[in-house]
C-alpha cells in the first residue's frame, strides 16, 4: 500500500505544481508528500479491486469484503486521502465494527459529549421560557413592536398564524435574522460587497446604512469560480441578449422551444457522458415538477433522510409510497428495499410497480459524499431505479468536475436519471435531468415542467454553455481542470486545518461543503456575527435547516479563492473558535499543512 | 393515610361483584379486538428463504413507458433568435400569435441594455438561495417596486413563475383548513392545492351561485362544531383571467363572500398583471377593489413583463410569512440580477407608456370579433373575455380525436401560411378536470391592425379549407 500511494502522491503532486502556477503561492513539495499519506487512513482499496469488479460487472456485496469500501477511482487516490479520515477521528471503533458485518460502508457522525447535548437542550429551555414571558408581555401592551397586524376588519378571520412557530419566529427567529438574507451590491466572488444595514429594534426591521464592505465570500455555491462579472462567460452572456432576447413567455410543450436551449441540452448530455438530456430555468423545480412523472402511485420511493426539500415535495406530489432511509447508508437501504419488496404495497399487499432510490450527489448541510458504489450495487441486485441529484456535486467532483459519478469512477448508465442544478458550479440558473434517451423522451412529452413551465432566459442558457464549454476544454485551454484541481485543493487544505485547529467538522475530505459544528444556535449566531465583523461572509444554520441541537456554521469552497484569503480565512475563525468555544474536535498543532 | 385510603377500599367493597365480572369481561374483548386488529394486516412469518424467493421473483417495470415518436413534444419546432412579433423557424419569419409576450417587451432595447449593464456589474447567476447571500440589491429593489406598482405593503419575489403559485399556496393552507377554488384554475394552482393537503372545495368555474351553496354547507357545519370553525382557515383560489379559458373572474362577488364567509382570497393574476387595468395593475384595478382587501396576488412575471419569476404581493402580515414557508422561495436560488433588472426596467416602461395596455386591449377586442366573424357558421367557436389578450378556439364535436385532428389541422395550415399559432396544451390524466381541445390564440400590443386583420383572413381561409372537406 505505501508503493502505490507514493507513486500516486508523486502524480498528485505533479498535477498541482502544473496548475499553482495560476496562483502566486506555493509551498514546498516534501511535506505535502507526508502530510497527506500520512492522513490517509488504511483502508483504502487498491484499484485492482475496482478493476476486477468492472470485469463481471456486478459487485458482490453479500460476501463481506476486509477492506470492503469499493470505488476509490484513482483520481482519488491521485490527490491524497480520501478515505475515512473523517469518520475515524470520532467513532472509529463503531464505524469499523459496522463494516465488517456488512461489504457497505456506514458513517457515524461524531457527535457532541453528553453534557454538551444537555447543555443545548437547556439553552432551547431557557429561550422558549423567556420568548413565552416576552409574549406575555407584549400580550399585556407593556411593550409594543413594530410587528405587521392583521388587516382592521379581518380580526375575526380563523388566524393565519400562531402556535409555536409564531413564537419561534417572533422571538428566536427574529433576534437572529441579522445573520441571515444579508443584501449583496456586487457578484458573488470570492471577494463580494456587502450593504451594511443596522436594527435599532431587534431584527423586526433593518436600516441600511448606506455604506458597503468587502467580505470574503465563504457563503456561495460557487463552486468553480465561474461567477464572475467579466470574462468569456459575462460576454457571451450578454451577447445572446443582443441575439435572443430575454424571455421566451411560452412553455416548451406550446412554442417556447429555441434552438440554443436545444443546443445546451446536447452540450450537458456530452458533460455528463448521458444519450440526452433537459433543462429547465428552475433547480427547484426540476425536482419538484419532473419526480411526478417517473413513479405514480403503487411506486414506492427510497428517499434519503437528508434529502432537499424539491426532492421531498416532489416525491410528495408524485403519490407514491415513499420510505425513508438512513443518511448515506446502504445497508439501511438495502434491508428497507428487502422488507418493501417481501411486504408490497401497504394495505393491498400487491407487489411495488417499481422502486426508485433518490439520493443526493452532496449533501448541502452535511457536506458527506454518497456512497454511489455501494448505492449501485443495491440498486443492481434488486431491480431499483436510481435518481441522484447532483445540485452541489456537478463541476465541484472529479477530475474534469463531471461530479460524483466520474468521483467514484462509475458509469453514468448505471444511474437511471441524472440530475443537478447549473445555478451552483455554472454560476447561472436552473438544473437539468440527464439520462438514457427513452427516458429523456418520456420526461420531455409527459413531465409538468416541460408542458406548463416557461423555458430559459437565452444569457442564462449562454453562460451555462460557456462555463461548460470551458469545462470540457473545447476553449482550447486546460482552464477546466485548472479550476477541479484548484478547488480540490482548496477544499482538503482548508478542512485539514480546520480540524487541526481543533474544529469539528462533518463530511467527506473532498466535498467543498463544509459544515462546522457549533451545536448550540446561540453560538452559531456568534460566530456568523463575528465573522462578519471580520470581514468574512459564512453561512449560519440552525433549526430548522438542521436537527435542533446540531447548528453549525458552514463554509463552501470556491476554486477562486487564494491560499491568503483561505490563511486569512482560517486565522479569523480560530480566533471566534476560541472565542466562542466551538473547538469541540481535538487540536492536532504538530501536523503541517501544505497547500 | 388513612383518610384516603378508608374511602376508597370502602368504595371497592361497596360495588356488586357482578360489576366486577362485566368490567373483566368488557376488559378480555378489547384485548381481543385490539389482538386481531394488529394481526389482520400482517400475513403469515414468512421464512428467509420464502423471502429470498419473493425479492428473486420480484420483477419491477420499465422505468418510463415507451413514447411514440410522433409526439409533438418530441417535434417541437426550434425557433431561432428572439421571441418577438415575429419568430423565425428554418430561416422563415412567422407571425406570433403564439406566446404571452403582450406588451410586447421581448426584444425591448432599453430592457436589453439594462440586462447586460446588470452582467457586468453582477454576474448572470446569483449562487444561492434568498437566505444565504443570495440576495442582492436588485431583488429588493424590485420586491419594492412591485409592492409600490400594485399599491401593496410588500412584494416576496419567487425564481420561478410556476413555483411562485404552487410554493405561495401551501404556505397558508395546510391540513385541516378549506380552500375554496374554481374548477377552471390552471395546473400550478392545482399543484399547490395538492401540496397543501387541505380539503379542496370546487365550485363551477366562475358560477357563483354554487360557490355560496358550498359555503352554506360549510357554515351549517361551522354551526354544529364552533371550537373546530374558529381556527379552520378558509382561503379561495381564483384566477384574474382564467389561462385555461380566456375569462374574466367576477371580482366584486368574490370579495362579497370574502367578508360574508370569512374566507381569505387568493389571486393568480399572472395573466392578468400587466394586461387588465387601465395602467395594468390586474384585476383590482379593473373592478375598483381595493388591493389591500385582498389578502394576497401571486404573478408570474414571465408573461407581460417578459422575465423570469414571480412574485406574491399583498399586506406584510400575510405575504412576509412565505420568506420562511415558501419552499420554491427559502430552498431555490434567487432569480438572477439579470432578470430581475429586466423585470423592473420593464415595469418602469409599463408606467411611461402606458397606451401599451390601450393597443393591447383594441388588439384583443378587433382580434376576438373579427374572429368571431371568421369562423361564424362552422363547427369552431371562440371563448374568452373581450378583455383578455388570449382566446382559445375550439371545435363543437362530441368526438375529442376529431376536435383534436381538427384544431391541429389549423393549426399546421395556418403555419404553413405564415402565422404561428399553437395548440394549448395540457398533461391529459394530470388535470383535474377533463379538458377540452384548443388552440390558445394571444395578441400582443405591437400588432398592427393590418397585422390582424391579415391574421384573421389567414385564420378564416384555413377554416373555410377546413370545414369544407
Amino acid at each position: 500500500m505505501p508503493a502505490i500511494s507514493t507513486t500516486s502522491l508523486e502524480s498528485a503532486h505533479h498535477r498541482f505544481e502544473s496548475s499553482s502556477t495560476a496562483s502566486d503561492d506555493h509551498d514546498d513539495s516534501p511535506i505535502e508528500l507526508h502530510d497527506v499519506s500520512h492522513s490517509s487512513s488504511p483502508n483504502r482499496t487498491p484499484s485492482e479491486s475496482r478493476s476486477s469488479e468492472d470485469s463481471d460487472g456486478f459487485v458482490e456485496i453479500a460476501e463481506p469484503k476486509k477492506e470492503a469500501h469499493v470505488g476509490v477511482d484513482s483520481w482519488a487516490q491521485n490527490n491524497g486521502s480520501m478515505n475515512g479520515k473523517v469518520w475515524s477521528r470520532g467513532d472509529a471503533s463503531a464505524s469499523s465494527r459496522l463494516c465488517e458485518k456488512s461489504s457497505y460502508k456506514v458513517e457515524e457522525y461524531p457527535d457532541a459529549p453528553w453534557y454538551t447535548s444537555v447543555l443545548v437542550c437547556f439553552s432551547y429551555a431557557v429561550m422558549i421560557i423567556l420568548s413565552k414571558f416576552a409574549d406575555w408581555l407584549r400580550k399585556k401592551g407593556y411593550f409594543k413592536v413594530p410587528k405587521a397586524q392583521e388587516h382592521y376588519r379581518q380580526k375575526d378571520f380563523a388566524p393565519l398564524k400562531g402556535g409555536f412557530e409564531s413564537l419561534y419566529l417572533d422571538n428566536l427567529y427574529r433576534i437572529a435574522c441579522d445573520v441571515m438574507n444579508r443584501p449583496l451590491a456586487s457578484v458573488p466572488g470570492a471577494i463580494m460587497t456587502l450593504r451594511d444595514r443596522t436594527t435599532y429594534n431587534h431584527g423586526w426591521q433593518f436600516v441600511y446604512t448606506g455604506t458597503t464592505s468587502e467580505v470574503l465570500n465563504m457563503g456561495s455555491y460557487n463552486y468553480l469560480g465561474f461567477s464572475s462579472n467579466s470574462g468569456p462567460c459575462a460576454d457571451a452572456a450578454a451577447k445572446a441578449i443582443t441575439a435572443d432576447g430575454l424571455a421566451t413567455c411560452a412553455t416548451r410543450h406550446e412554442f417556447g422551444m429555441t434552438k440554443i436551449q436545444h443546443n445546451l441540452e446536447k452540450y450537458v448530455a456530452e458533460y455528463l457522458g448521458t444519450e440526452s438530456a433537459l433543462c429547465f430555468p428552475m433547480g427547484f423545480g426540476t425536482n419538484s415538477m419532473n419526480i411526478p412523472c417517473l413513479v405514480e402511485k403503487g411506486c414506492l420511493i427510497l428517499s434519503d433522510e437528508l434529502n432537499h426539500a424539491s426532492l421531498v415535495l416532489g416525491c410528495r406530489m408524485s403519490g407514491a409510497s415513499i420510505k425513508v432511509f438512513k443518511h448515506n447508508n446502504a445497508k439501511d437501504l438495502e434491508r428497507q428495499i428487502r422488507n418493501a419488496i417481501v411486504a408490497g404495497q401497504p394495505k393491498s399487499g400487491k407487489p411495488y410497480k417499481k422502486i426508485m432510490i433518490i439520493v443526493e450527489g452532496i449533501y448541502s448541510m452535511e457536506g458527506t459524499i454518497v456512497h454511489l458504489p455501494d448505492i449501485i450495487a443495491v440498486k443492481k441486485k434488486y431491480g431499483a431505479y436510481l435518481f441522484l441529484d447532483e445540485a452541489h456535486s456537478v463541476g465541484a467532483l472529479g477530475p474534469s468536475g463531471k461530479g460524483v459519478v466520474e468521483y467514484w469512477g462509475c458509469d453514468p448508465a448505471d444511474v437511471d436519471i441524472m440530475m443537478g442544478t447549473l445555478t451552483k458550479s455554472f454560476a447561472a440558473a436552473g438544473g437539468y435531468i440527464a439520462g438514457r434517451k427513452r427516458t429523456i423522451e418520456h420526461i420531455r412529452a409527459k413531465s409538468q415542467g416541460c408542458c406548463y413551465g416557461t423555458t430559459m432566459s437565452a444569457p442564462v442558457i449562454a453562460q451555462v454553455s460557456s462555463s461548460m464549454q470551458i469545462m470540457l476544454g473545447h476553449d482550447g485551454t486546460d482552464e477546466g481542470s485548472i479550476r477541479t484541481q484548484r478547488l480540490a485543493r482548496n477544499t482538503r487544505y482548508f478542512r485539514q486545518r480546520l480540524r487541526n485547529m481543533g474544529f469539528l467538522i462533518y463530511g467527506h475530505d473532498d466535498s467543498p461543503v463544509i459544515p462546522l459544528m457549533t451545536f448550540f444556535v446561540t453560538k452559531v449566531v456568534c460566530f456568523g456575527r463575528e465573522t462578519l465583523k471580520r470581514n468574512l461572509g459564512v453561512v449560519s444554520v440552525g433549526a430548522p435547516a438542521t436537527p435542533l441541537t446540531k447548528s453549525r456554521a458552514r463554509f463552501c469552497i470556491s476554486a477562486s479563492h487564494t491560499k491568503e484569503q483561505l490563511d486569512k480565512a482560517l486565522e479569523i475563525v480560530s480566533e471566534i473558535g476560541d472565542v466562542t468555544r466551538t473547538k469541540y474536535g481535538r487540536v492536532n498543532n504538530t501536523e503541517i499543512v501544505a497547500y | 393515610m388513612d383518610s384516603v385510603v378508608i374511602p376508597i377500599y370502602t368504595t371497592i367493597v361497596s360495588v356488586p361483584y357482578y360489576h366486577y365480572v362485566l368490567e373483566g369481561l368488557l376488559v378480555l374483548v378489547v384485548v381481543f379486538l385490539w389482538n386481531r386488529r394488529n394481526r389482520r394486516p400482517r400475513r403469515p412469518q414468512l421464512t428467509e428463504e420464502e423471502k429470498e424467493e419473493l425479492i428473486r421473483k420480484w420483477q419491477p417495470e420499465p422505468l418510463v413507458p415507451d413514447t411514440p415518436q410522433d409526439h409533438p413534444a418530441l417535434n417541437p419546432k426550434y425557433v431561432d433568435g428572439k421571441m418577438g412579433k415575429y419568430v423565425s423557424i428554418e430561416g422563415k419569419d412567422y407571425l406570433n400569435l403564439a406566446t404571452s409576450n403582450f406588451l410586447g417587451l421581448v426584444g425591448d432595447e432599453r430592457i436589453e441594455e439594462v440586462a447586460k449593464k446588470t452582467i457586468y456589474k453582477y454576474g448572470v447567476g446569483s449562487c444561492g438561495p434568498r437566505g444565504f447571500y443570495g440576495t442582492v440589491d436588485v431583488h429588493l429593489d424590485l420586491e419594492k417596486q412591485l409592492a409600490e406598482f400594485m399599491g401593496c405593503e410588500e412584494a416576496v419575489l419567487y425564481s420561478y413563475g410556476f413555483a411562485t403559485i404552487a410554493s405561495a399556496i401551501p404556505a397558508y393552507a395546510k391540513r385541516g383548513d378549506i380552500i375554496y377554488a374554481d374548477k377552471g384554475v390552471n395546473f400550478a394552482i392545482q399543484k399547490g392545492l395538492q401540496a397543501s393537503r387541505s380539503q379542496i372545495e370546487w365550485f363551477e368555474h366562475n358560477d357563483m351561485e354554487d360557490f355560496e351553496r358550498l359555503l352554506k354547507i360549510q357554515a351549517e357545519k361551522d354551526l354544529k362544531n364552533p371550537k373546530k370553525a374558529k381556527v379552520t382557515r378558509r382561503f379561495m383560489v381564483v384566477e384574474g383571467l382564467y389561462l385555461n379559458s380566456g375569462d374574466l373572474c367576477p371580482l366584486p362577488t368574490l370579495m362579497e363572500l370574502k367578508w360574508k364567509y370569512k374566507v381569505r382570497i387568493f389571486i393568480d393574476e399572472s395573466l392578468s398583471f400587466g394586461v387588465v387595468g387601465s395602467r395594468g395593475r390586474g384585476v383590482t384595478e379593473h373592478f375598483g377593489v381595493d388591493v389591500t382587501d385582498v389578502d394576497m396576488i401571486m404573478a408570474s412575471l414571465e408573461n407581460a413583463v417578459a422575465s423570469t419569476g414571480g412574485f406574491c404581493c399583498g399586506r406584510s402580515y400575510v405575504v412576509s410569512h412565505q420568506r420562511l414557508s415558501g419552499l420554491g422561495y427559502c430552498f431555490s436560488a434567487s432569480l438572477p440580477p439579470l432578470l430581475t433588472t429586466a423585470a423592473s426596467e420593464a415595469l418602469r416602461i409599463m408606467d411611461e407608456e402606458p397606451e401599451r395596455f390601450d393597443h393591447l386591449r383594441s388588439n384583443g377586442r378587433r382580434m376576438l370579433e373579427g374572429l368571431r366573424a371568421a369562423i361564424a357558421d362552422t363547427l369552431f367557436y371562440v371563448q374568452g373575455d373581450a378583455l383578455s389578450p388570449v382566446f382559445h378556439i375550439k371545435y363543437r364535436s362530441d368526438d375529442v380525436e376529431e376536435a383534436e385532428k381538427k384544431l391541429d389541422a389549423l393549426v399546421d395550415n395556418a403555419f404553413e401560411k405564415g402565422l404561428a399559432l399553437t395548440r394549448a396544451r395540457y398533461l391529459v390524466g394530470e388535470e383535474a378536470f377533463p379538458i377540452v381541445p384548443s388552440i390558445r390564440l394571444t395578441v400582443n400590443s405591437q400588432l398592427t391592425s393590418e397585422e390582424v386583420d391579415k391574421s384573421l383572413k389567414t385564420i378564416a381561409e384555413v377554416v373555410r379549407s377546413l370545414t369544407k372537406k
